[in-house]
């Protein structure tokens, strides 16, 4: 069983600090859901108003379609895995993952069977008489999911459950988290600050800054088209050259930047006019080597550093003006390299550039 | 044990070590193992009123089990086949420390529990000063004013009587209510701050996660915080019993006319009754009974000694 979650124009506010502002969206039952932000941008705060430990300031949570005001977090359909876990030092593996059904008054027997199911379920059979402390960072990581799923919860909540794991395992146990999901088929919100995270295991984003959700969707949309200058430089890298719209005409503008004069398609909600403020990103992957002027922007720049990982390429550029320009490049194997302090000329097409209003980039 | 004292002896300095090393082996020797030694060598001997004095150190002077002998059975011509007045006081001691330990950890646990989870910053600093502060007035004062308190004819009595709830006064000091409270009231920091240690390095998520499964706050604490905090339940309680059970000026101040503590036996072989190795056979069985108890109630609640000292 699944439910939907519905925010209603949610604000959690302590004493003069707004912590969420007007938060508003529906996310589908079955849906693995994740918040993207910057720490500090609310999104454990948003967490915690569905989960039932922030009562909400204004505006209503809804969980299958039941306002979940005065509701206690052990009354609700949800479980909570915690960033740190939160397991019981002091109890073995299945007493750990049959917690719930020890608080319902279950039989030992039967709690101890449910347990090795679950185990089961996360792949770590045979493994319930250990204590939590016997096991490793990942084991932990699929106990703690193990332990929330007991309760049969209608919405399960991930409050940034794999940031203390490494690289490695963070990666292996994405795939893992998303495979759980759909075998459980129950709605996953997940919390992160981690863009690889959100991008390969949501259905949908919603993208946080100070309180605000700036913007929701797929992950391509939210990568392709931004629709503010903070998601832009949030999810995914970006170069950015800030500047002042000198045209429009139908979904493309061109832009008068210090580093020259680009032309990008229009991405945000908003629309922009001649004369206002503007920015134009573009990907590091989307900026090649200009061949005989193919693409319709140019520029000139030179090679000030350069990094090789494996199967890209990674230059940073500088520009006459002193803008700074990461480009990606794939390795083909053919030793195509520049010389250190060389001058380049780098293109990208207006396809795959784009322009948004001005507005508050995320810090690096 | 040589490679350590070389490696302490390096990251010290010579003289460094042997001011430490020395304190350290004068503090434990003069201070703890010796005293305790002489009373457990008075204890075994006889008192001089039993012994010529010019035999004293002779070959007569044997050791003897005649003081632990008496505490059990009393004098040769006792008609009862034990020592009736001391051995029920002493059993008497040792369950009343029992419930002033048990009156002290349900009174503490939630204090400590409300300052290491609940209370933030200047509420809790304030709270931490009301409990200390009136630690300030001293013992005695603090037991005269209990009996003042507790009387026939003392406040809690005036009120009651002056409500209608009671008809007439009880005497609390006779029926040992003021000494429960007042040896209860004199060890509560004793009992509240390794508790609240212990606590307090409770990680919040694991009370939320609980509550989240569903737990009742009963089942919260039975499960998640008490079976954490056991080694600071443990020290508490150790300490609260073991300074109870030992209490003098209190039981002396507090005590019903017709209740003893065994502590005042003691007091009385040590003082009036001239006899030091029967008042060292005394405290040396309450102390022993003591340990002992401790031992088997944390054997039962499986606690290790070296969990005590976290």
């Amino acid at each position: 069983m699944s439910a939907d979650v519905q925010l209603d124009d949610v604000w959690v506010q302590f004493g003069d600090f707004v912590a969420v502002r007007d938060a508003s969206l529906t996310i589908e039952g079955g849906e693995f859901f994740s918040f993207l932000g910057p720490s500090g941008c609310g999104k454990t705060t948003l967490l915690r108003a569905i989960s039932g430990f922030q009562a909400p300031s204004r505006g209503r949570v809804l969980i299958g379609g039941q306002d979940m005001a005065g509701i206690g977090p052990n009354r609700r359909p949800t479980a909570l895995i915690f960033q740190n876990l939160a397991l019981f030092p002091l109890m073995r593996v299945w007493e750990n993952i049959s917690f719930a059904l020890e608080v319902k008054g279950v039989e030992k027997s039967a709690r101890r069977k449910k347990a090795d199911e679950l185990l089961e379920l996360v792949a770590l059979p045979g493994q319930g008489d250990k204590m939590v402390h016997e096991l490793s960072g990942g084991q932990k990581q699929r106990v703690a999911v193990a332990r929330a799923l007991c309760a049969e919860p209608e919405v399960l909540l991930l409050d940034e459950p794999l940031s203390a794991l490494d690289l490695k395992l963070r990666q292996h146990m994405r795939t893992e988290l998303r495979a759980i999901q759909q075998r459980a088929g129950i709605t996953f919100i997940y919390i992160t600050h981690d863009q690889g995270e959100a991008l390969t295991m949501s259905d949908r984003i919603a993208v946080m800054r100070q309180g605000v959700i700036d913007q929701i969707g797929d992950g391509t949309t939210v990568y392709d088209h931004p629709e503010t200058a903070f998601v832009a430089s949030f999810v995914g890298e970006n170069n950015f050259f800030s500047g002042r719209v000198a045209e429009v005409s139908g979904a493309t503008a061109t832009v008068d930047t210090q580093a020259g004069r680009f032309c990008a398609r229009i991405s945000g909600a908003v629309p922009v006019w001649p004369g206002d403020e503007a920015i134009v990103f573009v990907r590091p992957e989307s900026i090649r080597f200009a061949r005989n002027g193919s693409d319709q922007n140019t520029l000139t720049v030179k090679l000030t550093h350069q990094e090789f990982e494996g199967h890209f390429w990674h230059l940073v550029l500088q520009t006459d003006s002193g803008d700074q320009i990461r480009m990606s490049v794939m390795n083909d194997g053919s030793s195509d390299t520049h010389e250190m302090e060389s001058w380049i000329d780098i293109g990208f097409s207006a396809q795959s550039a784009i322009v948004l209003a001005r507005g508050d980039l995320a810090a690096d | 044990m040589l490679g350590w004292l070389r490696w302490f002896m390096a990251r010290n300095g010579i003289a460094l070590s042997v001011y430490m090393l020395g304190a350290v082996a004068l503090w434990v020797i003069v201070m703890i193992v010796l005293p305790q030694l002489f009373m457990l060598d008075f204890s075994f001997r006889h008192n001089w009123q039993q012994i010529d004095p010019s035999k004293m150190g002779g070959p007569e002077d044997v050791y003897t089990f005649v003081n632990y002998h008496f505490l059990a059975y009393g004098s040769p011509n006792n008609p009862d086949p034990f020592n009736v007045v001391d051995v029920t006081v002493f059993f008497r001691t040792i369950i009343a420390a029992v419930f002033v330990t048990i009156f002290d950890l349900a009174l503490c646990y939630p204090i400590a529990y409300y300052l290491a989870q609940v209370a933030r910053g200047g509420k809790a600093r304030l709270l931490v000063l009301s409990l200390i502060i009136p630690f300030w007035v001293n013992e005695l004062l603090r037991a005269f004013a209990f009996r003042i308190l507790f009387g026939e004819e003392g406040t809690i009595n005036a009120i009651l009587v002056g409500l209608g709830l009671l008809s007439e006064p009880i005497d609390f000091v006779r029926e040992d209510v003021a000494l429960y409270a007042g040896l209860g009231y004199a060890y509560i920091l004793l009992m509240i701050f390794p508790i609240y240690n212990v606590v307090e390095s409770l990680d919040k998520n694991q009370i939320e996660a609980a509550r989240d499964m569903g737990a009742s706050w009963l089942r919260i604490h039975r499960r998640v915080v008490i079976p954490f905090a056991k080694p600071g339940i443990t020290s508490g309680c150790t300490m609260v019993f073991m300074l109870s059970a030992g209490a003098l000026a209190a039981p002396q101040i507090l005590g019903g006319p017709s209740s003893l503590w065994f502590t005042q036996i003691i007091y009385q072989w040590f003082n009036t009754g001239s006899n030091w190795p029967r008042g060292s056979a005394y405290a040396i069985v309450l102390m022993l009974t003591c340990v002992l108890l401790v031992l088997v109630l944390m054997k039962i609640f499986k606690v290790k000694i070296g969990e005590i000292g976290r």
